[in-house]
């Protein structure tokens, strides 16, 4: 008896309203949880953000895959309960209710609702009661007639269906709860736990991968991706799982033809496709298709979404140039995307390893032109018109294709990098672009190679080794001073400038602009040091020419006249010279060919729920309708033989509309049972 | 918004020759769509068409300002797509592309307009001035005339950048606090209507506006006005149903809270003398609410069938798909303690405010905030 009671007693809360309420309340603030911590991050990052005290914690509550959690799963295990328990406590008075009509209600009890009048019949009771039928069933009422001693009662109602409301949102939350559980990983935790399957490392050879980390094709929930280079193809898809993999055999082969990648103008991206080849395992029967966003296909049950792209391993061809002194020729390399490759044989103890590559680069090379000092009608006006972007703003250009390398020393340390195969337009001059970074979430700074008259970079590596090369920096000096002081100086006054030009030289090859300004900043007083800069520039730049020449003249090319455009030259290959000072790498790699190859993700889906909470959310949307919007109205109308009529009108719920339609019928019944007396 | 009628043929019967007009220019103009455009459509844009046909005649029905305000907006746009000529550079050569009827245009106005009714509203208030509340309330109506005409232009000018560019204007936050603000204020002035009182005008005009104070905001200082093309996730059908019904939500929720707002100032005896009794205001904020909850579980739904089309999953607690049922359980527990427990009075007014800041999150929040997948739109 007390166990019944204490049982009792727990249905009695679970079907509760206030403990649904709680529920809710607790299960809207737990999902926030989720939306602060990003969910499902390698567990490195979560290391990086929280520190190694937090980190274990939060790991235990499970606050890196919240929605998978445990206590998050009992909030939901507990709010089916609760939904379940209020409906079947609920199922028997509201079938109950919506059969009953209640027709022998008492005329006290009548009497006491708060929507009642009494209102004088002169018609016969008969035809009163026949009136009153026929208004009833024309205003969508059914009704019961009790027949009384002294009365009848009409006992109508309309909108039961209402209650069929409830029981369809109430059994969609029960279904759509269910449904979910099938499809998230609780399934896959039971097999972990029952079934021994244990996560492996991703670093790993597929086929190295033993079989307790591989779920079997008959699996009927899980999510994984899969990944096919062009030209490939897979039969197995991982699933990431906390800090882990499984790998999932799929029951037919994907190879992938081709990917396709499609752009608009703007560069913003407008089509990804997968042309894939699917090979039944079990029948060897294939089928083609084309997979997209937004256009996913099933085969033996298993749901295929285009769900990412990568690079499937493209072959760059590049051109190395060293950067230290002396004559090395430029040399080439081959690298792949995604794989390292060592730099011994060009005498370089580094390794370079390729990240990625685009095979376009799409930027807006308009000039950014001040905001016209108008004032806000101009404003105004220049944001009237069609949400067109004016074309004058924007000259979208594909700069060409690029590549990220990173470029690791023999103590490990890297710095990463990203060329452009291409010269860019800049400021009117061309150049190649060569980014650098120690860190990766910093912006790259780039380097500008200058292009010379034959659209080559060859100009400005040979000005760099002879104005790098303290050796020569003498023989620049005198030529230097020779050309700038005439024949008519003393040789006092070229000594003085021949050691002065050889120092600057010097300074510059040691440490770029950056060594001249704290050498300006420690010998010259601040008044003069303008005007010095400038001198120390025009050496610089005459040095520089002269550079330039002896460079030409080693190569036996023949002499240079000066014009404007060379003038520009040197000064950006002094800037970009100064910058290959601070690049961090021995070498600059220039991409002079590629062959590209994409590889796509797909995302595989087995998910057995889905039909439920589909189901589920039909019911949803149905009784969510009926509860709101079908209006439960129960109207009695007792005609006493006295010559008296009581009107009583409840509802399931309190409303204004209650009342509305409380007045409309009452008023209705008043003329119909009490008619104006003809003239 | 009555949704089931008691008598559907008593309706039927109400009918006036306009309405049949209305019904039948509607038919039509969906099939002259699909004659014209059907080619651009798949079959589903299709069944969306045709059954937007029932669904717009139905609310010109039981509403009847709504079939002029229909007409107005589609003349409009109509005649912007005349002057226009299929040659894009118009809009700045046109006198009246360039101020009156180009999309940019179209939306300045309703921003303007809605500006002004705002005040119209808050002087009636004020002075108590009935010819002040009609005014504000026909600047409304002209604001989502101009704010509907600017969108549907939008649609036909984004089809005149390019045909791979075009699509409806329902894809970012720009477009969809044009929405919003159109979304509120049809709801209000239909409430307007129904309840027979003016005087909630100063209190959700000022919703709409603050809306409307962040889309000039944003066209200005982020120009974020500029029609883009569409991500490949986001070139699909769904887009069409999932967004305004998830905007019917958000502007039933938004009005609701600013009722709840004149609610607890009447129960405090603010202004009590100016405005409709408690009870009339609790039932606006109750039916606002049930409107909004009502459409907001489907645009949930639908969003949720849209992202196992697109992302292959229809649930992953995205924070914005979270956020979402955050706001569905939020109104869910204030439909359960209305309805079941029949609770009444100040706490249910307050809790519509909170509603409001809840809902904001989800919808601007989460984008300024939290990253996921679903941020068509930053700040």
């Amino acid at each position: 008896m007390r166990h019944r009671s204490t049982s009792r007693a727990l249905y009695e809360l679970l079907s509760s309203m206030r403990f649904a309420i709680s529920l809710l309340t607790l299960l809207g603030v737990a999902s926030i949880i989720g939306t602060v911590v990003k969910q499902n991050e390698p567990y490195n990052n979560y290391l990086n953000q929280f520190g190694p005290f937090w980190f274990p914690i939060f790991e235990k509550l499970g606050l890196y895959s919240v929605y998978n959690s445990f206590w998050f799963l009992t909030i939901l295990g507990f709010l089916v309960l609760s939904t379940s328990a209020c409906i079947v406590r609920q199922a028997r008075p509201m079938v109950k209710d919506m059969k009953g009509f209640r027709e022998h209600a008492r005329e006290s009890s009548l009497a006491s609702f708060a929507h009642q009048a009494r209102l004088p019949v002169s018609r016969p009771a008969a035809e009163a009661r026949a009136a009153t039928l026929a208004y009833l069933t024309a205003n969508g009422f059914t009704t019961r007639e009790n027949t009384r001693e002294d009365s009848v009662l009409l006992a109508a109602k309309q909108g039961s269906w209402t209650r069929v409301g409830y029981f369809l949102a109430h059994g969609a939350i029960v279904l759509i709860c269910i449904g979910g559980l099938l499809d998230g990983n609780l399934p896959l935790k039971i097999q972990m736990a029952l079934g021994g399957k244990q996560l492996t490392t991703g670093n790993q050879l597929i086929a190295q991968i033993p079989p307790e980390s591989r779920l079997g094709v008959d699996n009927w929930s899980f999510r994984g991706n899969v990944f096919i280079p062009e030209g490939k193809s897979a039969n197995t898809a991982v699933l990431n799982v906390q800090d882990g993999i499984l790998l999932q055999d799929l029951p037919f082969t994907v190879s992938l033809r081709k990917f396709h990648l499609e752009h608009y103008e703007s560069g913003m991206p407008k089509r990804f496709a997968s042309d894939i080849l699917i090979t039944d395992n079990a029948s060897g029967k294939s089928v083609e298709k084309t997979i997209e966003v937004n256009k996913p296909f099933e085969f033996a049950g298993v749901m295929m979404y285009q769900a990412s792209f990568e690079d499937g391993g493209s072959r760059l061809r590049l051109l190395g140039h060293d950067l230290r002194g002396g004559s090395r020729p430029p040399f080439p390399a081959e690298a792949v995307v995604g794989e390292a490759v060592a730099l011994k044989e060009a005498g370089l103890d580094y390794t370079l390893e390729l990240g990625s590559f685009r095979a376009f680069n799409i930027e807006n090379m308009a000039v950014d032109k001040p905001e016209a000092e108008a004032g806000s009608l101009a404003r105004l006006d220049k944001h009237l018109g069609s949400g067109a972007r004016s074309p004058a703003d924007k000259d979208m250009q594909n700069v060409g294709p690029s590549i990220q390398y990173k470029l690791r020393d023999s103590a490990g340390q890297a710095r990463e990098y990203q060329n452009f195969m291409q010269p860019i337009l800049q400021d009117g001059a061309w150049y190649l672009l060569t980014g650098m970074r120690n860190d990766p979430s910093a912006p790259f700074r780039f380097m500008r190679i200058p292009m010379d008259d034959d659209g080559r970079p060859d100009s400005w590596f040979a000005i760099r080794r002879v104005l790098l090369d303290t050796a020569r920096h003498p023989e620049i000096a005198r030529r230097f001073t020779a050309t700038a002081l005439g024949a008519e100086a003393g040789p006092e006054v070229l000594g003085r400038m021949q050691e002065t030009t050889a120092r600057t030289l010097e300074l510059f090859a040691k440490g770029g602009f950056e060594s001249l300004g704290k050498f300006i900043e420690s010998t010259i007083p601040e008044a003069e040091r303008d005007k010095a800069a400038d001198v120390f520039i025009k050496i610089l730049e005459g040095s520089a020419w002269e550079a330039w020449k002896m460079a030409r003249t080693d190569a036996g090319q023949p002499a240079i006249a000066p014009a404007a455009q060379h003038a520009r030259l040197l000064r950006d290959t002094l800037n970009a010279t100064n910058d290959s000072l601070h690049y961090g790498a021995p070498v600059y790699f220039q991409p002079t060919g590629f062959d590209e190859v994409r590889a796509t993700v797909l995302q595989v889906t087995r998910s057995p729920g889905k039909p439920i909470v589909y189901l589920g959310s039909l019911f949803l949307v149905l009784g969510v309708f009926a509860m709101l919007y079908i209006r439960e109205r129960r109207l009695f109308v007792l005609i006493k033989d006295s010559g008296e009529a009581l009107v009583a009108l409840s509802s399931n719920r309190k409303s204004m509309d209650v009342d509305e339609s409380f007045r409309r019928h009452r008023d209705a019944l008043a003329t119909l049972l009490n008619p104006a007396p003809r003239p | 918004m009555e949704i089931a009628h008691k008598d559907s043929a008593a309706l039927l019967r109400r009918l006036n020759p306009g309405d049949w007009l209305y019904a039948l220019a509607l038919a039509g103009g969906a099939l002259f769509a699909l004659r014209q455009y059907g080619g651009f459509m798949d079959i589903y844009d299709k069944a969306i068409l045709l059954f937007t046909v029932p669904g717009l005649a139905a609310m010109g029905f039981a509403w009847k300002p709504f079939r002029v305000f229909l007409a107005a907006a589609t003349a409009l746009a109509l005649a912007s797509i005349a002057l226009y000529q299929g040659d894009l550079a118009r809009a700045e050569q046109v006198f009246f592309l360039k101020y009156l009827i180009s999309s940019q245009t179209a939306i300045m106005w309703m921003s303007a307009l809605f500006f002004i009714a705002t005040g119209a509203f808050l002087l009636g208030l004020a002075a108590r001035s009935d010819f002040a509340d009609a005014t504000g309330s026909a600047l409304t109506w002209c604001a989502v005339t101009m704010g509907t005409t600017g969108l549907m232009v939008r649609w036909y000018e984004s089809y005149l950048i390019g045909t791979d560019v075009g699509h409806i204007p329902l894809s970012n936050l720009y477009e969809v606090f044009v929405l919003f603000a159109l979304m509120t204020g049809l709801l209000y002035l239909y409430y307007e209507g129904r309840y027979a009182t003016r005087r909630m005008g100063a209190f959700v005009l000022l919703v709409i506006s603050a809306a409307v104070a962040f889309l000039l905001w944003y066209t200005f200082s982020r120009e974020a006005q500029e029609i883009q093309p569409l991500i490949p996730a986001l070139q699909s059908y769904w887009m069409k149903v999932h967004v305004p019904a998830n905007f019917i939500g958000y502007g039933a929720f938004a009005l609701a809270a600013m009722v709840g707002v004149a609610d607890l100032m009447v129960r405090k005896g603010i202004l009590a003398s100016r405005l409709p009794p408690a009870e009339v205001l609790d039932d606006v904020m109750y039916k606002a609410i049930a409107i909004g909850f009502a459409f907001f579980t489907i645009a949930t739904i639908l969003g949720a069938l849209w992202a196992a089309e697109a992302w292959g999953t229809y649930w992953q607690w995205d924070p914005k798909e979270t956020w979402a049922f955050i706001v569905w359980l939020n109104y869910a527990t204030w439909l359960h303690i209305r309805l079941t427990k029949g609770l009444r009075g100040p706490m249910l007014a307050w809790w519509a405010i909170v509603g409001l800041v809840v809902t904001a999150f989800a919808f601007v929040g989460v984008n300024m905030f939290l990253s996921g997948l679903h941020s068509y739109g930053s700040l």
